[in-house]
């Protein structure tokens, strides 16, 4: 088992938050992990992306020419990313933000209206958690349950009053696809 | 074992310098090893250490050297173009024979260069890199748990030959995250006295440590010296790793995060019959020169690739003496070479190369 994702969007959108809790759970689930951020001279407005790999084998280059999923937030990520994706892969994207048809159909396209779910959970920021439950909705490569612990880990103590929230924006984005 | 902790490559080595019972920092920010300093400017006052952001890099040097001098294990980092900077102190600790760790998470140069990756560093790491005829011990992670490993050892070895230890990384070791155990934890109170240092001459001879000798005999004499622990590093201190190398026909030669891409680039070679392995130097000086010595004797040909326009691949066609073709590739300035660039090199390799 190896599984390659890139999660790209605004910086701000938590795409970074969302590579390391996914990161995590597959350290705590006993996989081997690596986490690669893009660290150019990004802030707030600005596009950013990491690189997360998760594998039952030592894994030899953090870094992913053909992912076998890509998470956009925002359409300058799905453009710079849908060419990479391997063929028979997925391409998950925030249809909040993206109205634009992918011309690829050898993979596999899954739309997540992000945002929309965020906003009626009442915060906008848990966006990302919707796309990340549809993405373990698409490929259960670590556990929702461990995914949703790992908040306790990854999130500082100050922050642990946004678990629950994230935890049903979790929940929200697989629904989507069951 | 310990427990395993997420850390990014930069937050790791930090907190592996404080489990080898370092406890002083001088330093000066510079991307992509900011969080090394960040990080220390937080655990080390927990620790009843000091935290200290110079007012420039040489100042920076400087105070390594005096926290050398007085016994204690100190640490500096930087990245490219501000362990240029620190060079002066770096030759100064090399020359008074003071133990000392410096990081160089390598970034695009030459100049002010760019920000990202960089592996262009080999040529000043290994060669000296500041004034006079002195080596650093160079010690080159390719994962963030063997960052953490070497960095204790750097401390080990930096005193065991009274020397300074270089870790030397790229941006994606300092930058990228990995789960990492620390399986050891030094008290500083419990490492033996270094009778040499200066901190108080009461009850006993003064110690001198200085750099400056006016005779050249003596000069040269304390040269000799010096180079003894060369030799004696090159003896004892060669570290490598090698991978799919028993059936080979041929070989990349790789370091650091390059050497992990060009193993991806093995694998898929591996899928297509090439019988393709690896060596990793891990001890970058001294030079694991007997390995490829002897690889040279059984394989068809080598293949080095850095995140450079060719630097390592002067010492593996030393050790290689013209017995066999050694090819390169390399991207540089903050471009990274993807496994299929390598995998086109591979196919080449047996082709007759360049």
């Amino acid at each position: 088992m190896k599984e390659e994702i890139i999660m790209a969007g605004f910086g701000g959108q938590g795409v970074m938050s969302l590579g390391r809790l996914l990161t995590y759970a597959g350290m705590k689930e006993g996989d081997e992990v690596s986490w690669m951020p893009s660290y150019g001279p990004e802030m707030r407005g600005g596009t950013a992306n990491c690189t997360v790999i998760i594998s039952s084998k030592q894994i030899p280059s953090p870094l992913s020419s053909q992912p076998d999923a890509i998470i956009v937030m925002n359409l300058p990520s799905l453009d710079k990313f849908a060419p990479c994706v391997k063929r028979g892969g997925a391409i998950l994207l925030n249809s909040s933000l993206i109205n634009k048809e992918v011309d690829r159909d050898d993979v596999k396209i899954i739309k997540v209206p992000a945002n929309q779910i965020a906003n009626e959970l009442g915060n906008t920021k848990v966006a990302n958690m919707v796309m990340l439950g549809a993405y373990l909705a698409h490929k259960r490569i670590v556990k929702l349950e461990t995914v949703k612990a790992a908040l306790q880990d990854v999130f500082p103590a100050r922050r642990h009053n946004l678990i629950p929230i994230n935890q049903q924006a979790l929940d929200r984005g697989v629904a989507l696809l069951n | 074992m310990a427990e395993k902790v997420l850390m990014k490559g930069n937050e790791a080595i930090a907190e592996a310098a404080i489990k080898a019972g370092c406890r002083y920092f001088f330093g000066y920010p510079i991307t992509p090893q900011n969080e090394l300093p960040e990080y220390m400017s937080r655990r080390l006052p927990e620790v009843g250490g000091v935290f200290l952001q110079a007012e420039s890099e040489v100042a920076a040097s400087n105070m390594v050297y005096g926290a050398a001098g007085a016994g204690a294990r100190v640490l500096t980092s930087s990245s490219s173009p501000g362990i240029s900077l620190k060079m002066e102190g770096i030759s100064y600790i090399a020359g008074a024979e003071l133990p000392a760790v410096i990081v160089n998470i390598m970034r695009g140069g030459p100049g002010l260069g760019g920000i990202q990756s960089s592996q262009a560093d080999y040529f000043q790491a290994t060669k000296g890199g500041g004034h006079g005829d002195f080596r650093l011990c160079v010690l080159a992670p390719s994962t963030v748990q063997e960052a953490v490993d070497l960095t204790m050892e750097a401390f080990e070895i930096a005193d065991r030959y009274r020397n300074p230890v270089m870790v030397l990384g790229d941006g994606i070791i300092g930058q990228m995250m990995e789960p990492v155990q620390f399986n050891k934890e030094i008290d500083p109170a419990d490492l033996p006295k270094k009778e040499w240092a200066t901190d108080g001459a009461r009850g006993r001879p003064r110690n001198i440590i200085n750099s400056l000798a006016l005779d050249p005999q003596d000069l040269e004499n304390h040269n000799l010296v010096l180079k003894a622990k060369y030799e004696q590093m090159k003896e004892q201190e060669v570290r490598y790793a090698t991978y799919l190398l028993d059936d080979a026909d041929r070989a990349i030669v790789a370091y650091g995060t390059t050497a992990r891409i060009a193993t991806s680039a093995i694998e898929m070679a591996r899928e297509q019959g090439i019988r393709v392995g690896l060596i990793r130097p891990i001890s970058l000086f001294p030079f694991p020169e007997k390995v490829i010595a002897e690889a040279a004797n059984r394989l068809d040909s080598f293949l080095t690739v850095e995140m450079s326009l060719g630097q390592m691949v002067e010492d593996v066609r030393l050790a290689v003496n013209g017995k066999k073709p050694v090819f390169f590739y390399g991207r540089t300035a903050g471009m990274v070479p993807s496994p299929e660039e390598i995998l086109e090199q591979i196919i080449l390799m047996g082709g007759g190369g360049e």
